[in-house]
């Protein structure tokens, strides 16, 4: 690749460039991902969609340095991901929050771990780091709760306090697997709308995985289809609805639409993969 | 009358009901005091003996948390070893199977053989007894930590150190002070197996000597004691378990203390 294209281009906030990944060797060799070409540029909300098991969550295993790739890079903020180097943020179905810590303390143990922070966690957890942990809580609803313990609130809620915990390092970018998927459908459209809003505000560069259109059509700038196992990115399309986006409008015409254009392309990369087994 | 006041007094009226039961069949029946003497007897030997008795109680006392404090710190560094290196746990779970299937009172001569008898047997049978529940729960403790958490902090750049010291200790506190519990316990059987094979000192010792001596109410004596004991050692890790560990019971009166 020539110097100059490079450098015209903005920066990629994550790059793979024929990143592939097999598991085990020889005959008993499966291969999780086909080598995969994705840029993802800074602000941008990603949202990868495609049958079970294709993969999409290899791809933000990928980005967040937990796994190698078996042949070519990922590249994440500039520099080749290797697992220390990194602060992203992630967010998965299950809270995981520490059943012994408040909400704030949950929040805050991002501070703890990463650098720079984590040298000045003693000196500001009681002052800067839990201003920070407030207002964040704020945005999200939860003010109330900062001292809470986990158990006392509801699935809702602790998915709130996981995104919050996922975004307090301001992180370069945010991996979320179907954080939303656990939750009733009135709750998952509640948490869209507090996500939207989050991510209007603080423009972090979102990975989304998830088994819901609409979901992936409410919140993200842009939506890849993947095929089935071994994973591709069959579809790359840009979702251009005005924002702030409301559950009402998935309900008009073009949303629908694009709803099901990518329903088609999924059914048909779930029938290859059916007749290939078969 | 509220539940757990209730439940309480059942408790202690069964206790209570217990001890008379015994006494009024003993009278009842006219059982000889060298086979079965009745809890007054007991009592009375308790308190007119108790001059003689209580460097035994300190004996077996001292001994016992000798023994429990070595079989905690051998009990967390096994424990901690093999529940976060899946090669050490694969490696040494067998040999600490075998070892802690032992009888204990096998071990006694032998450890009689190497440091003769007194009190250094029978720590050494107090720290056998009690370091192997503490090593399971440790390990299961630290090995319980939901993958999903370990990805979100290793994503962050955690150490393996941080990783401990966040997320592994806190979760393995519930683990380790419910093995408290049942560790102090097993200290203490196995202090008194020792006293009572091979010691010239502390109860089990005393009761030995007693039962050959057909003192009758001296052994149901030493009995009372070492329940007694056995009961304080369980009641102070409860207390101590409730105070650090009380998130992990979600009494909803937690949150406010």
């Amino acid at each position: 690749m020539d110097i100059a294209e490079s450098s015209i281009r903005p920066r990629d906030a994550v790059e793979l460039s024929r990143a592939s990944v097999a598991f085990g060797r020889g005959e008993a060799k499966v291969h999780a991902l086909q080598p995969t070409d994705l840029r993802l540029a800074e602000g941008e909300f990603l949202a990868l969609v495609g049958p079970s098991g294709c993969g999409k969550s290899t791809i933000l295993k990928l980005a967040s340095g937990l796994l190698r790739p078996s042949s070519g890079n990922v590249i994440v903020g500039g520099r080749e991901v290797a697992a220390r180097a990194l602060r992203v943020g992630m967010a998965f179905q299950n809270p995981t929050l520490l059943p012994w810590l408040t909400i704030e303390r949950n929040v805050m143990l991002p501070l703890k771990i990463v650098r720079p922070f984590r040298n000045e966690y003693r000196l500001k957890r009681k002052t800067e780091f839990r201003d920070r942990v407030h207002a964040l809580l704020d945005d999200v609803g939860l003010s109330k709760f900062t001292n809470h313990y986990p158990w006392q609130l509801s699935g809702g809620m602790l998915q709130r306090a996981n995104l919050c915990r996922a975004l307090i390092h301001e992180p370069s970018l945010l991996l979320l697997d179907e954080p939303f998927g656990a939750l009733d459908q009135f709750t998952r459209e509640e948490l869209w709308g507090t996500m939207q809003a989050l991510w209007m505000k603080r423009r972090p560069t979102v990975m989304l995985v998830t088994h819901d259109l609409k979901e992936a059509g409410f919140l993200a700038t842009r939506i890849c289809v993947m095929s089935a196992r071994p994973g591709r990115i069959i579809d790359d399309r840009p979702v251009e609805f005005p924002r702030p986006r409301t559950v009402e409008m998935t309900f008009m015409p073009d949303f629908v639409a694009l709803n099901q254009r990518l329903r088609e392309r999924i059914i048909d990369a779930r029938s290859t993969q059916i007749a290939e087994v078969g | 009358m509220s539940y757990p006041l209730r439940r309480r007094l059942w408790a202690a009226a069964l206790i209570l009901g217990f001890f008379v039961l015994w006494e009024v069949l003993c009278l009842a029946l006219q059982v000889s005091d060298l086979i079965l003497p009745r809890p007054s007897q007991i009592l009375a030997t308790l308190f007119s003996r108790m001059d003689v008795l209580w460097p035994h109680i300190l004996q077996t006392l001292w001994t016992t948390m000798i023994g429990f404090a070595l079989g905690v710190i051998v009990g967390v560094v096994i424990g901690a070893l093999i529940g976060t290196s899946r090669i050490a746990y694969d490696t040494a779970y067998p040999l600490l199977i075998g070892f802690s299937s032992i009888p204990k009172v096998a071990v006694v001569p032998v450890l009689v053989l190497w440091f003769g008898a007194g009190p250094l047997p029978a720590v050494l049978t107090a720290l056998a007894m009690c370091f192997f529940p503490i090593v399971v729960n440790i390990a299961t403790g630290l090995a319980s930590t939901e993958p999903e958490l370990e990805d979100v902090l290793k994503s962050l750049g955690a150490s393996k150190m941080d990783l401990l010291l966040n997320v592994g200790l806190p979760r393995t506190m519930p683990f380790f002070f419910a093995s408290l519990k049942i560790a102090a316990t097993f200290a203490f059987v196995g202090t008194v197996l020792a006293e009572t094979v091979a010691s010239n000192k502390g109860i089990g010792n005393v009761m030995m000597s007693a039962s050959s001596n057909f003192d009758v109410p001296l052994v149901f004596a030493g009995l009372f004691i070492l329940a007694f004991l056995g009961v304080a050692l369980y009641v102070v890790f409860s207390l101590i378990e409730t105070r650090f560990v009380g998130w992990a019971n979600r009494k909803s009166d937690f949150a406010s203390t």
